[in-house]
C-alpha cells in the first residue's frame, strides 16, 4: 500500500478539558498524532484514558479546547458534513423499528440517495458482512453478534474512507469476539479503508493492527506508538508467533508504565 | 383419595357447592303468586340441586374440570328458566345461586392454575375467563335483581336494559351522533392534533420545555370538567362547547406526553444521527418521533377516555335536546333508570372500542417496542 | 442564582407570568363589545384606557379578570363566616370530605383487589381484564344516577360523592399496586423461595415494600380523579352544597366570576392533595431508604 503524503487524521498538540462540578477533567492532553491512508490504528489504554474522547473529536461529537486537528485535511465539522466518516459505537444502536435493510438504508436516505441506489447499496453491505438472508429481520430478532455486523455495515453503506470504531466488539463474547475480528481484517483488505479503532483489549489491538496507539490517563495522553510488524495477511493463528507476543509485551510495558496512579 | 390435590380454595368452594346444593334441596324455592313452591316439586330446581349434591364424589374420584364448567353452565340456565316462572324468590333459590356460582369458582379456579398447556390453549383460556366472569356478573345482577323484587328505579335488571336498548335504538343513535361524532371526535381531534404541535414548538426551546412541563404536569391533574359551564356559556349550547371542553382536557395530557417522548432518544442515537450530519427534521422524523411513539399513544389513550368523560359531564351544564349527557340527565330525573342504563352501556361501549381502536393502531405502529414485543 | 435561572423555577414563572398576560389580552378583548354596546346606550363618549379598566369591572364578564376572580375568593374566604353558605371554605370543605373520605375507601378497596388479584390465578385472569376495560369506560357518567338512586332510597349528603370518587380512584390504585406487587424480578422471589418463605412473609417482606413507589404514584392519580367524582357528584342534586353546586349555580345565573373562583379553588385543592401525596411520598421512602 502506498502511503499517501498527507494524512487522513493529524492531530497537533489537540487538547479537551472538560468542565466539571469538581473542577477540570483534563481528557486529551497535547496529542500529536498522525494517521495515513489505509492504515488500521488501535487506539488502547485504561478508562479514562481519552481513547474514545479522540475518537469522538475526529468525529466532531466533541470540540476541542486547544491544538489543531484535521480530517481529510479539512476540521471535522466540515468532515462529518461532507460524511466523511462512517462510526461505529459500542452498542450496535439500531433502530428497533427498522428492519436490518431499513436500518442500513438509514443514512442513504438522509444522505439523499436515490431508491435503487439504496437497494444496490444495502445488498452490497449486507453480502460484505454475511447478513444478506437477514435483511427483513428485525434488529431484536438477532444475535448480539449479528447486530454489530449489521451496524459496521451501516457505516460502510455510504463508502466513506474512514472508519472509526469505539469498542465496537466490547460486549461481546469472546467466541463471537475473534470471529468478527477475522472478518474485520478481511474487510479492511478489500475495501482499503482507514480504520480507527478503540479497544481495551491487548490481544485485540495487536492482532488488527498496523498501527498501536497507546495511551494513559489523567491527564488523557499518548505514551507509546507502536508500529506493527505483522504481516498484512495475518490469521487467528499469528496469536501463537513470537513477534506476536512481543508486540503484545510492549503494549503491556505501556500501559504499565501509564499507570501512575494507585488501584 | 384425590382430596389431596385440591387446594384448601378449592376443598371450600367446593364444599359450599355441595352444601348449597342440600340446603336448597331442603328449603322452599320460590313463591308462585301466593303459594310457596319446593325445590322437590320444581324438577330443573330439583336435578340441579340433586346432581350438586352428588359431586361430593369429587372426594373419591377424579373429577374433571370440564364438569364444574357443565355444572356452572347448567345452573345459569336452570336460574334463568326457574326465574321466568316464579314470582319472588325464597331461600332454596339463593342457595342454587351460591351453587352454581360455587361452581363457576371452581371452573375458573381449576382452569386457571392448568399448566402446560400450548399457546393457543393458553390464549384461548385467558380469553374465556374474562367472559365467563363477565357473564356470570350479568347473571347475578338478573337473579338478583329479578329474585329479590329490587324495584326497577333502584336497578334494574339487565334484561330490561338490553329491551330498552333495543327498543329506543333511534333515540340512542342519535345521542350518539351528538356526542360522539360530533363533539368528542372533534374535540379529540383538535386537542390532541394541537398539542402535539405545540410540543413540536416548543421542543426547540429548552426554556419553554423546563417552563410548560411542571405547569403541563399540573393543569393535567385539574378538573378541568369544570371549565364546562364557561364554555357552553362562550360556544353555546351545541356540540361546539363540549367539543371546546374536550380540547382543553386532552391537550395537557397530550403536551406532557409528546415533549417528554421527544427527550427519549439516546445519546448514543442522536450522535448516530449527526455523524451523518442529518438535519433538525430529519432527526426528528427517523429518530425522535419513532421513539416518542409509545408516550404519544399513551397519552392518545389516556385522552380517549378524557374525551368521553368531557363530551359526557359537558352536556350536564346545558345541551340541545340531543347527546348522551343531556339524556343521563334528564332520564334520571325522571327515574327512567333503565334508559340512562342504555346510555351508560353504550358509553362504555363507544369508550372500549375507542380506546381498543387506539391500542391495536399502537400495537401495530410500535411493534418494535419490548412492551409490545413480550405479549 | 445561577441554579435558579437554569432549574424549573425562572422557567416556571416566566410561562405562568406569560399564561396571566395572555389571560388579561383575553379578559378586554371579549369583554370589550358588551362594553362598547353599554357606551352606545348610556351615549358616553369613551377613551381606550377607560374601555380597559372598564372591560376589568363588569360583574358578568365573558372572561373575568384575573384580579377580579381573586378578590373573589378573597372576599368568599377570608370576610366570610365559615358557616355562611357564602363561604367558599364552607363549599370546598363539603368537598374535601368527599373526595378524602372516597380516596380512602378508593385506596384500600384498590389494594385489597391488587393483593387478591396477586395472589390468585382466577382473579387475575377473570377480574384484571374487567378492571382494565373499566379504564376505558366513561364511568363519569354514572354519576347522576349513582346520585339520585341512592337519594332515592334515602341516602343522601357525603356518602353517594365519596362512593362515586371511590369508584373512580380505585381503579388507577388497584392497577398500579397489581403492578408494584409484582414488580420484585425472578431472583428476589427466588431468594425467598430458598428461605421456605411463606407467602404472608413473601409479602410483607418483598413484595409490599417493592410496591410503596407504585402506590404513591397512582395515589397522585387517585387523589386528582377523586377530586372531580366528588364535583361532578355534586352536580345532579342541584346547587345546594360543595364546589361542583357553585359552578351549577354560577352557571344557571350566569355569575362567571362565581365559575371560575370555585374552578381555582378547586384547582388550587387539587395541587394540593396531590402536593401532600408527594410529600408523604417522599417521607414515607426516605424512611424505607428508598429515595435517591
Amino acid at each position: 500500500m502506498s502511503k499517501d503524503a498527507s494524512p487522513v487524521v493529524s492531530a497537533k498538540k489537540l487538547s479537551l478539558t472538560f468542565e466539571t462540578n469538581d473542577g477540570p477533567v483534563h481528557a486529551l492532553s497535547e496529542i500529536d498524532l498522525d494517521i495515513a491512508k489505509g492504515e488500521f490504528v488501535s487506539f488502547i489504554g485504561p478508562s479514562g484514558c481519552g481513547k474514545t474522547t479522540f475518537l469522538r473529536v475526529i468525529a466532531d461529537l466533541e470540540k476541542p479546547t486547544g491544538g489543531e486537528i484535521t480530517v481529510g485535511g479539512v476540521s471535522p465539522e466540515e468532515a462529518r458534513l461532507a460524511r466523511a466518516y462512517g462510526f461505529v459505537f459500542q452498542a450496535a444502536s439500531l433502530y428497533p423499528w427498522r428492519s436490518i435493510e431499513k436500518n442500513i438504508a438509514l443514512p442513504l436516505e438522509i444522505m439523499g440517495f436515490s431508491k435503487s441506489e439504496i437497494q444496490e447499496r444495502t445488498r452490497r453491505v449486507l453480502e460484505l458482512v454475511d447478513l444478506d438472508e437477514f435483511g427483513k429481520k428485525f434488529p431484536w430478532q438477532l444475535s448480539g453478534g449479528m447486530q454489530q455486523r449489521a451496524s459496521i455495515a451501516r457505516a460502510l453503506a455510504f463508502d466513506a474512507d474512514l472508519l472509526l470504531m469505539d469498542e465496537p466488539f466490547g460486549a461481546l463474547d469472546e467466541i463471537v469476539r475473534d470471529h468478527l475480528n477475522e472478518q474485520l481484517l478481511k474487510l479492511w483488505d478489500r475495501t482499503n479503508k482507514t480504520i480507527c479503532f478503540v479497544t481495551h483489549s491487548i490481544p485485540e489491538a495487536v492482532y488488527l493492527s498496523t498501527k498501536i496507539v497507546v495511551m494513559s490517563p489523567r491527564p488523557g495522553r499518548v505514551i507509546d506508538v507502536i508500529e506493527s510488524t505483522l504481516p498484512k495477511d495475518r490469521s487467528l493463528d499469528i496469536r501463537e508467533s513470537p513477534k506476536f507476543l512481543e508486540l503484545a509485551h510492549r503494549v503491556r510495558d505501556g500501559l504499565r508504565a501509564g499507570h501512575s496512579y494507585d488501584e | 383419595m384425590k382430596f389431596g390435590t385440591m387446594s384448601s380454595l378449592q376443598k371450600v368452594l367446593a364444599l359450599i357447592a355441595i352444601g348449597a346444593s342440600l340446603a336448597a334441596l331442603l328449603s322452599p324455592l320460590a313463591m308462585i303468586g301466593e303459594t310457596t313452591v319446593s325445590t322437590l316439586s320444581h324438577p330443573i330446581a330439583m336435578t340441579f340441586a340433586l346432581a350438586g349434591l352428588a359431586t361430593i364424589i369429587r372426594f373419591k374420584l377424579k373429577f374433571s374440570i370440564a364438569f364444574d364448567g357443565i355444572m356452572s353452565v347448567l345452573g345459569i340456565w336452570g336460574i334463568m328458566v326457574i326465574l321466568n316462572g316464579i314470582d319472588k324468590a325464597s331461600f332454596g333459590f339463593w342457595m342454587l345461586l351460591v351453587a352454581a356460582w360455587a361452581f363457576g369458582w371452581l371452573y375458573i379456579e381449576r382452569l386457571s392454575n392448568v399448566t402446560g398447556l400450548n399457546v393457543f390453549l393458553t390464549r384461548l383460556i385467558g380469553l374465556i375467563t374474562p367472559v365467563f366472569f363477565g357473564i356470570w356478573i350479568l347473571v347475578l345482577w338478573e337473579a338478583i335483581t329479578r329474585g329479590a323484587n329490587v324495584p326497577f328505579v333502584l336497578l334494574p335488571p339487565p334484561s330490561m336494559v338490553w329491551v330498552k336498548i333495543t327498543t329506543s335504538l333511534s333515540i340512542l343513535w342519535a345521542d350518539f351522533q351528538q356526542t360522539i361524532l360530533k363533539a368528542v371526535l372533534s374535540g379529540y381531534v383538535m386537542g390532541c392534533g394541537s398539542a402535539f404541535l405545540a410540543a413540536i414548538a416548543i421542543d426547540r426551546s429548552p426554556f419553554l420545555q423546563r417552563g410548560l412541563l411542571p405547569v403541563g404536569n399540573f393543569v393535567a391533574a385539574l378538573p378541568i370538567v369544570g371549565m364546562a359551564p364557561i364554555m357552553v356559556m362562550w360556544f353555546g349550547f351545541d356540540w361546539e362547547s363540549k367539543a371546546a371542553v374536550i380540547v382543553i382536557m386532552t391537550f395537557f395530557p397530550m403536551l406532557v406526553n409528546t415533549l417528554t417522548g421527544l427527550t427519549v432518544a439516546t445519546n448514543m442515537q442522536q450522535d448516530l444521527m449527526r455523524t451523518y450530519a442529518a438535519g433538525y427534521w430529519q432527526t426528528l422524523f427517523k429518530l425522535r418521533l419513532p421513539v416518542a411513539a409509545p408516550f404519544i399513544f399513551n397519552a392518545l389513550k389516556i385522552n380517549s377516555t378524557l374525551a368521553l368523560i368531557g363530551g359526557i359531564v359537558a352536556e350536564f351544564f346545558g345541551t340541545p335536546t340531543v347527546g348522551m349527557g343531556f339524556r343521563i340527565s334528564t332520564e334520571v330525573g325522571r327515574m327512567n333508570i333503565d334508559m340512562v342504563w342504555a346510555e351508560i352501556a353504550m358509553a362504555a361501549l363507544a369508550g372500549s372500542t375507542f380506546y381498543g381502536i387506539i391500542a391495536l393502531t399502537e400495537r401495530a405502529v410500535t411493534f418494535w417496542h419490548p412492551s409490545i414485543r413480550a405479549g | 442564582m445561577n441554579k435558579l435561572l437554569e432549574g424549573k423555577i425562572a422557567p416556571v414563572v416566566v410561562v405562568v407570568s406569560v399564561l396571566i398576560a395572555i389571560w388579561y389580552c383575553f379578559t378586554v378583548y371579549l369583554n370589550t363589545p358588551w362594553q362598547l354596546d353599554r357606551y352606545e346606550k348610556a351615549g358616553t363618549d369613551w377613551t381606550y384606557s377607560q374601555l380597559i379598566t372598564d372591560t376589568m369591572k363588569q360583574d358578568r364578564p365573558v372572561l373575568p379578570a384575573v384580579h377580579q376572580v381573586v378578590v373573589e375568593i378573597w372576599q368568599t374566604t377570608v370576610n366570610k363566616n365559615i358557616t355562611s353558605k357564602r363561604s367558599l371554605i364552607y363549599h370546598g370543605w363539603i368537598t374535601l370530605s368527599a373526595t378524602l373520605l372516597g380516596f380512602l375507601f378508593g385506596t384500600i378497596l384498590g389494594i385489597t383487589l391488587a393483593v387478591l388479584i396477586v395472589h390468585n390465578k382466577a382473579l387475575d385472569k377473570s377480574l384484571m381484564p374487567w378492571i382494565i376495560t373499566s379504564q376505558t369506560i366513561p364511568i363519569l357518567a354514572i354519576a347522576p344516577m349513582v346520585i339520585v338512586v341512592l337519594n332515592a332510597i334515602g341516602v343522601s349528603g357525603l356518602l353517594p360523592k365519596a362512593l362515586i370518587s371511590t369508584y373512580l380512584s380505585f381503579f388507577p390504585i388497584a392497577v398500579g399496586m397489581v403492578k408494584g406487587l409484582r414488580s420484585p424480578d425472578q431472583q428476589q422471589l427466588d431468594l425467598m423461595h430458598t428461605y421456605n418463605a411463606s407467602a404472608a412473609q413473601t409479602f410483607w417482606k418483598l413484595r409490599w415494600p417493592n410496591s410503596v413507589p407504585f402506590l404513591f404514584t397512582s395515589m397522585k392519580v387517585a387523589v386528582a380523579i377523586s377530586l372531580v367524582g366528588a364535583i361532578v357528584g355534586e352536580l345532579p342534586t342541584g346547587a345546594i352544597a360543595g364546589l361542583g353546586a357553585r359552578l351549577l349555580a354560577g352557571s344557571y345565573y350566569g355569575q362567571t366570576i362565581q365559575i371560575w373562583s370555585a374552578l381555582i379553588s378547586a384547582a388550587v385543592l387539587a395541587a394540593v392533595l396531590v402536593m401532600l401525596v408527594g410529600v408523604a411520598n417522599n417521607v414515607v421512602l426516605k424512611r424505607m431508604g428508598m429515595s435517591q
